[in-house]
């Protein structure tokens, strides 16, 4: 989700593991935590690099088209509820780099992946936010979308991984709360309000569902990671969970989900709905996105820019190193 | 509340405001995942710092803290010329923050031994906070000035640019004096001396001289501000005012 598309092979069958990896596999099936120092396949290993990397880079990233309103947020204290949400997702991302850094990668390393375009972050952050509305609609579609998949991470197989996501997801429904009560009031504001959520959520509602990766029909890299319990539902279960969820909810504030073919199905008891284009997911994704080079551009100006500044601060912590040791 | 009280209150209310927001304009964007995290943090207690001073300013003519804010024009902001000071590279930005920490942090402790205790309630919770942005400011100061090359060059840089813009924190007038004798406020002037000794020490540590000159620029308080002003007030009151009948 904040890793759409993580590739596993698939689960290899008990008769084809060592010793080693069954011993492994059957604490994950005891629902035992791995830990850092502990001994895991490889492939596990890189694959969770791979899924925590993407989640980081996601959190940070994703701080850019929030990042877009702080300045012209219409109250003090919806500038504060803002700048608060998008310092979390600062925080997210560097528990989230330490939980990688476990796995035997550095957070520059990393980065310098994101950088390069050969780590990933999720699709939704490439969508630009245009109207206040927009702020309102990344809380209570992104962040609810987000949730649905890292509540159950928590009870994921990596240690420092479940652990972060326990913090993670407290903060996200505290977002999620807070992005719903924006949009509320301007659903119930002047016409011109309700105007920019009906907006916002006809340009979020796709891009929101393709949050949860493609159609389990065509997502045949999964069942190595669910074996291993690094991802615990299918795309189609939580998009699922996320529309009947959330059709409720908009509703309720008097907004009109942008899709025809939406109706209540009383037989699976969830409702029926379109499919995102998936052309454009895959558009999105090899960064043909409205945002991807604008993101990127901005993440790798800041890096750049910054370089300076960390030099600095590192030569004159070795300096001082250095004087404390000849005093010693 | 006197005139002269709310005026002050509006003084101190919008040196927090505006400098609130030119950090927030960082956010996402600064050089190190900690420093988006602490900057931030900072441009969140400055935040709160504005409201309880606007608040307390507007109380007696029935404006709110967001009236003020985001209804007034230019001229009737309140600030020092330095908090409105374009952010630059990060360094005239950590430069700005220290140049106002360190007068900040000498206000607000003699300002929480205000005669007014409303002054004297919100002085003392700043105060706190006020202390921990000092010491942040201070550090990166002398780490920088202390670095490399390069980092001292800007640092340096910062410092001469900056310089004109410190002085009219000490510049005193005719209401610093009336609420001074009044045991209101402390006057602007009596905080020279700690804040020369205090920067004077961090600058050497620093590796970094002050200009000679004492020139300063000055009208903030006036309400005649630089240009950098305008641009910053269209961004943050842009929906307020293009969407006036609503509420957010």
């Amino acid at each position: 989700m904040y890793a759409q598309l993580v590739k596993t092979s698939r689960a290899k069958a008990p008769e084809e593991m060592s010793e080693q990896e069954r011993a492994f596999q059957a604490r994950i099936d005891r629902g035992e935590k791995i830990e850092p120092k502990e001994w895991m396949p490889e492939e596990y290993r890189r694959t969770l690099i791979r899924q925590i990397g993407q989640h980081a880079h996601s959190e940070i990233v994703g701080q850019l088209p929030e990042g877009n309103w702080i300045t012209r947020a219409p109250t003090l204290q919806r500038k504060a509820i803002l700048l608060a949400k998008v310092q979390d997702e600062a925080g997210h991302g560097l528990y989230l780099y330490c939980a990688a850094e476990t796995l035997g990668i550095s957070r520059d390393e990393l980065i310098a992946m994101l950088h390069s375009g050969k780590m990933k972050y999720s699709s939704i952050f490439n969508y630009p936010t245009l109207t206040w509305a927009d702020i309102g609609a990344v809380g209570w579609l992104v962040d609810g979308a987000a949730i649905m998949n890292q509540v159950p991470l928590q009870r994921c197989s990596y240690g420092p991984y479940a652990r972060a996501m326990v913090r993670i997801c407290k903060e996200e429904s505290f977002h999620q709360r807070q992005g719903y009560d924006l949009i509320s009031k301007m659903a119930r504001g002047t016409p011109e309000q309700k105007a920019m959520a009906q907006d916002a959520l006809n340009r979020f509602w796709y891009p929101s569902l393709m949050m949860f990766g493609p159609s389990d029909k065509e997502s045949v890299h999964s069942a190595q990671s669910m074996a291993w319990r690094i991802k615990i539902n299918t795309n189609d279960e939580l998009r699922q969970k996320f529309v009947d969820q959330t059709v409720p909810q908009a509703h309720y504030l008097g907004l009109t989900v942008p899709d025809d073919k939406l109706a209540w199905n009383e037989d699976k008891r969830a409702y029926d709905f379109s499919e995102p284009d998936w052309e454009e997911f895959y558009a999105v994704v090899r960064g043909d996105g409205p945002c991807n080079r604008d993101r990127l551009g901005a993440r790798v100006k800041a890096w750049e820019d910054g370089a300076w500044f960390r030099d600095g601060l590192a030569a004159h912590a070795a300096k001082t190193r250095g004087a404390k040791m000849a005093a010693e | 509340m006197t005139d002269d009280r709310c005026e002050y209150a509006l003084r101190l209310g919008d040196n927090a405001l505006i400098l609130s927001h030119r950090l927030s304009e960082w956010c996402g964007h600064a050089p190190a995942l900690e420093e988006d995290i602490a900057l931030t943090n900072v441009a969140l207690d400055l935040l709160g710092q504005a409201q309880l001073w606007l608040e307390l300013a507007g109380a007696r003519e029935g404006r709110s803290a967001d009236d003020l804010a985001y209804r007034r024009d230019a001229g009737a902001f309140r600030n020092a010329l330095l908090v409105e000071r374009p952010n630059g590279d990060y360094g005239h930005t950590l430069m700005r923050q220290y140049l106002f920490d360190a007068w900040h942090i000498e206000a607000l402790s003699a300002l929480s031994r205000s005669r007014d205790a409303g002054f004297a309630e919100i002085a003392a919770k700043a105060e706190k906070e006020a202390a921990y942005h000092v010491e942040r400011s201070a550090e990166l100061v002398v780490a920088l000035g202390d670095g490399t090359h390069e980092s001292h060059a800007r640092m340096q840089a910062a410092l001469d640019a900056l310089w004109p813009y410190a002085g009219e924190l000490f510049l005193g007038d005719a209401l610093d004096a009336r609420l001074a004798a009044e045991g209101v406020v402390p006057a602007a002037t009596s905080l020279r001396a700690a804040w020369d000794a205090s920067t004077g020490a961090v600058f050497a540590q620093a590796t970094l001289t002050p200009p000679a000159s004492a020139f300063a620029h000055k009208g903030g308080r006036a309400g005649r501000h630089s240009e950098a002003l305008g641009p910053l007030l269209a961004q943050m009151q842009f929906l307020q005012r293009a969407y006036p009948d609503a509420t957010w």
